[in-house]
């Protein structure tokens, strides 16, 4: 299991939010730290990918359980 | 970021209309947070939605205000592009965004201001409508014309006119 850093809740938040708080999120870390960012929005599964590979952060890990997604992403 | 992914967007807000507002602050705050350059050029109707929700009434004469009490200005008030049924529609579709978890235009638009989009009201349009500066939001950059939206225009990956 990945070490996470710092947590980001967006559970319940609707698209474009969970991206958003993402972004906000990674901005307090230091490169090479991993943050972990919780998701219930359906959308997020493709948009959290996007967004990281789009801003050169690594997607480390995924997984979903009972209705929340989570992504360990690791600041580049 | 790699060199095929687009890192600047454009978007020229034309219609001021509710729900054109949200995808419009839905992807300018999405590639600001994605990393990209992002510019909204407000233009024409879609001006309006900068005006404080507070200021009533902007033009200088009968028909610039004729104009703004017939399209109030203000985000809080903007109407649906579509069924609108005198902004019972437009309530409706804030209910609707409020109980799926979206995030209101106004909220969207703060998140933008967070992450740096540059909000650029047209020039010509405030002259045009009688918009003053200080009945426009805070936050926004300086007042630009056709030539300055456009040099950003040819140096963005993506152009997009809503």
């Amino acid at each position: 299991m990945t070490e996470a850093s710092k947590i980001v809740d967006a559970k319940g938040q609707s698209c474009p939010m969970p991206v958003l708080l993402t972004a906000k999120g990674i901005k307090d870390l230091e490169s090479g730290q991993v943050m972990l960012v919780e998701v219930t929005d359906s959308g997020a599964r493709s948009d959290i990918p996007a967004w990281a590979s789009q801003t050169g952060n690594e997607l480390v890990e995924s997984s979903e359980a009972d209705g929340v997604m989570k992504f360990y992403i690791r600041k580049k | 970021m790699s060199d095929d992914t687009p890192d600047s967007m454009t978007i020229i807000a034309f219609s001021g209309d509710l729900d054109k507002l949200w995808p419009t602050f839905i992807l300018s705050s999405t590639g600001a947070a994605s990393g990209m350059d992002v510019t909204v050029f407000f233009t024409f109707w879609g001006l309006f939605p900068l005006v404080k929700d507070e200021v009533r009434m902007t033009g200088y004469d009968s028909m610039t205000k004729a104009l703004a009490g017939m399209n109030p200005p203000g985000m809080k008030r903007a109407k649906l592009s579509k069924l609108n049924m005198g902004g019972s529609g437009a309530w409706m579709m804030r209910k609707v965004a409020e109980k799926n978890k979206l995030a209101p235009p106004e909220e969207l638009f703060e998140m933008c201001m967070e992450l740096g989009v540059n909000l650029w009201p047209c020039q010509m349009t405030m002259d045009l409508l009688g918009v003053q500066p200080a009945q426009m939001v805070e936050g926004l950059g300086e007042p630009v014309g056709a030539a300055t939206a456009l040099q950003k225009m040819a140096k963005s990956d993506i152009n997009l006119f809503i």
